[in-house]
């Protein structure tokens, strides 16, 4: 595991929000093909560091290091989010951000538009290049819409989808920014069980097939113990446990912050 | 059907209590005796039961219909299924494309006035919609750029005696710097608070038209505009007036191309996307300045250009030409055609220019028809008169998709 080459490397993050801490010195990082989890209880901070790593938030104090292979070490912090996600990190939401009006095709051609590059006059010329570069978003969005199960509603408004494939939308969108690295927050948040074992094996195939590290932010624990090793664990802004799924299954501090209630239970 | 029934009998009711002492007793003062008018009475019961269940029952009908497409299924109207249909659409296009230029020689110089003005806010209305409906940046200070393009050409010609069609590309240039200017203090703003700054961007432009008077000529205006030339010719005024007319058409023709060009590409879907969603269009890579930025200087550009045109058409220009009023008007024709949709917005010109005009005969009533126009239409038609139709595109899958379904 050590001679992985390290992608992300967040070294004592902290956000203040006027008096509150929201993140406390947190340290994190991800290798190459890993899929880490970050858990903990609601409001421990998980989504605001992912924020911060994705440029919504500037952090106080902290780096946040990405290192991509073969490029040179680039700091992420005060970056501002379409540059995060240029170098090579997308993301997804909470809650669902999906761009309703669009067709389910269209939200995933987005996604290509920092890897393109018409602009205004050659669009409105819609010279040869423009054209095929055109297609070439269609095909590519489209092969993306078939990996994630969505291919026969490419041309239904996003909006229209349930609930369960506008998640997974939202992961299409995401890879088709051509991420080495993807932050996944709560992807399987009001799923039932077989959408969550559906989604299961896409972030699997995923970190497989598309050699991309994935973060996750989940509540489901069976999903997290699942597929992520390592896992890193959150409490009011701070770190309280990292490790494999055993470990953090077996970790006193973490049985008393956040597992605590299923024992008693 | 039934509680619609009561509920418009109750209205009705209602009404004849409240108007009761108004239309049904009439005291007459010189005779001294009471006129009781039981006739107003069956009127006012029989009208007020009638709207009532007219406005319950469409009420109805859009719920019904509303909850139709909350199932997932897609209602297209059918004149939205005729628009998609293609070979439609090209002889729909040509015919009015003739109708178009053989207009002038079928009517007056009277009907080529109008239709110039309308197809001016035919073109005012595209280049706002290139802001408000596709990047979804409302912007109640539009007719700034109108009056930056009018005014550029007004004082260039004025002071160095340019013509026309030298001015045309300067006034789109400085309609898209001027909304450059206004773009970079609003970028973090939405909603509310860029309206209100926009606004804000329309009166200053007015007021200083107005009040600087060793630039602008104050509220005066500027008079003797040249009209546009052609290679030197002498024309009357009719001759003029279609030959500007005909520019229109040209001006028309080209921005509708120009506009659905933008709509279809890679930035076009940028500016729907920041309409829909500005923090998840900026984490998939979207910088939001250059787009906001660019949204708004190609909606000034258009203002700008046709600005130029408004100036040579009237060949007078003061800053009354250019109040909010005629912002509100524009923006009107935007949210009245369907926003985003170009079809739509050129019929919302037609609608909200050409009738007004038409209507002179009841000119007393015309404004009142217009603000209850306007209401009904937001209440029973809230998406515009043409609704968010999307592109559909061609991949390799889907020839496959077909043979299978």
């Amino acid at each position: 595991m050590a001679d992985k080459h390290k992608l992300l490397e967040v070294k004592g993050l902290t956000m203040d929000f006027g008096g509150l801490r929201a993140v406390d010195s947190v340290s994190l990082e991800v290798h190459e093909g890993e899929i880490a989890a970050l858990i903990g209880p609601n409001g421990a901070g998980k989504t605001t560091f992912f924020n911060c790593v994705t440029g919504i938030y500037t952090p106080t104090k902290g780096d946040i290091l990405l290192h991509p292979k073969g490029l040179a070490t680039r700091r992420l912090n005060g970056l501002k989010p379409n540059k995060v996600t240029e170098m090579g990190l997308a993301r997804t939401f909470q809650n669902i951000r999906l761009f309703p009006d669009m067709t389910v095709l269209e939200n995933v051609m987005i996604g290509r538009h920092c890897r393109t590059k018409s602009g205004i006059f050659r669009s409105i010329i819609r010279s040869r290049g423009v054209r095929e570069e055109e297609q070439q978003i269609v095909e590519d969005s489209y092969q993306l819409l078939v990996k994630v199960g969505l291919g026969e509603f490419a041309n239904e408004f996003s909006k229209n989808l349930p609930y369960g494939a506008q998640r997974r939308l939202e992961i299409a969108r995401a890879m088709a920014t051509d991420p080495f690295l993807l932050l996944l927050d709560e992807p399987a948040a009001g799923m039932n069980p077989q959408e969550t074992a559906e989604l299961d094996q896409l972030i699997c195939k995923i970190s497989e097939e598309d050699r991309i590290a994935i973060l996750l932010i989940e509540h489901d624990m069976k999903l997290v113990m699942n597929i992520s090793n390592p896992i890193y664990v959150m409490e009011y802004g701070k770190k309280i446990a990292e490790g494999s799924p055993q470990e953090i299954k077996d970790n006193p501090k973490v049985i008393e912050a956040y597992l605590g209630e299923e024992t008693d239970a | 059907m039934l509680k619609e029934f009561r509920q418009s009998l109750l209205v009705s009711i209602w009404f004849v209590f409240l108007t009761f002492p108004l239309m049904v007793v009439r005291v007459n003062t010189t005779e001294s005796i009471v006129e009781w008018r039981w006739m107003s009475l069956v009127w006012v019961a029989v009208a007020s039961f009638f709207l009532s269940y007219l406005w319950r029952y469409m009420l109805a009908r859009q719920q019904a219909k509303k909850k139709v497409e909350e199932e997932g299924v897609q209602q297209l109207s059918k004149a939205q299924l005729l628009l998609e249909d293609m070979t439609f659409r090209y002889k729909a296009m040509g015919v009015l494309l003739a109708f178009s230029l053989v207009f002038p020689w079928i009517f007056d110089t009277y009907q080529s006035t109008i239709m110039i003005s309308a197809l001016i806010y035919v073109v005012l209305g595209l280049g706002l919609n290139i802001s408000v409906g596709l990047a979804g940046l409302l912007d109640l200070g539009y007719v700034a750029f109108f009056a930056v393009g009018a005014y550029s050409y007004a004082l260039i010609n004025h002071h160095f005696d340019f013509g026309f069609w030298a001015c045309l590309p300067v006034g789109g240039v400085l309609g898209c710097l001027f909304g450059v200017i206004l773009g970079f203090p609003i970028l973090r703003l939405r909603g509310d608070y860029l309206a209100i700054v926009t606004l804000g961007f329309g009166m200053i432009i007015k007021v200083v038209l107005e009040n600087w008077n060793e630039f602008s000529f104050g509220p005066s205006g500027i008079a003797n505009i040249d009209r546009p030339g052609l290679f030197g010719i002498d024309m009357n005024i009719d001759g003029s007036t279609t030959y500007i007319y005909y520019i229109m058409v040209a001006m028309v023709v080209f921005t509708i191309l120009i506009t659905m060009r933008l709509r279809n590409s890679r930035i076009g879907r940028a500016w729907i996307a920041l309409r829909e969603d500005e923090i998840a269009c900026v984490a998939m890579g979207i910088d939001m300045a250059r787009t906001k930025l660019s949204a708004y200087a190609l909606g000034a550009f258009w203002a700008g250009m046709v600005g130029v045109l408004f100036a040579a058409k009237t060949t007078f220009i003061n800053p009354a030409s250019f109040t909010f009023m005629e912002s509100a008007i524009i923006l009107s024709i935007v949210v009245l055609g369907g926003m985003g949709s170009i079809l739509g917005v050129i019929l919302g010109a037609f609608i909200l220019i050409l009738l007004p005009e038409y209507l002179r005969a009841f000119s007393e009533y015309r404004m009142l028809a217009f603000g209850a126009a306007m209401v009904l239409m937001m209440i029973f038609r809230p998406q515009g008169i043409i609704s968010n139709i999307r592109q559909k595109y061609e991949y390799k899958g889907l020839k496959e998709e077909a043979d299978n379904g």
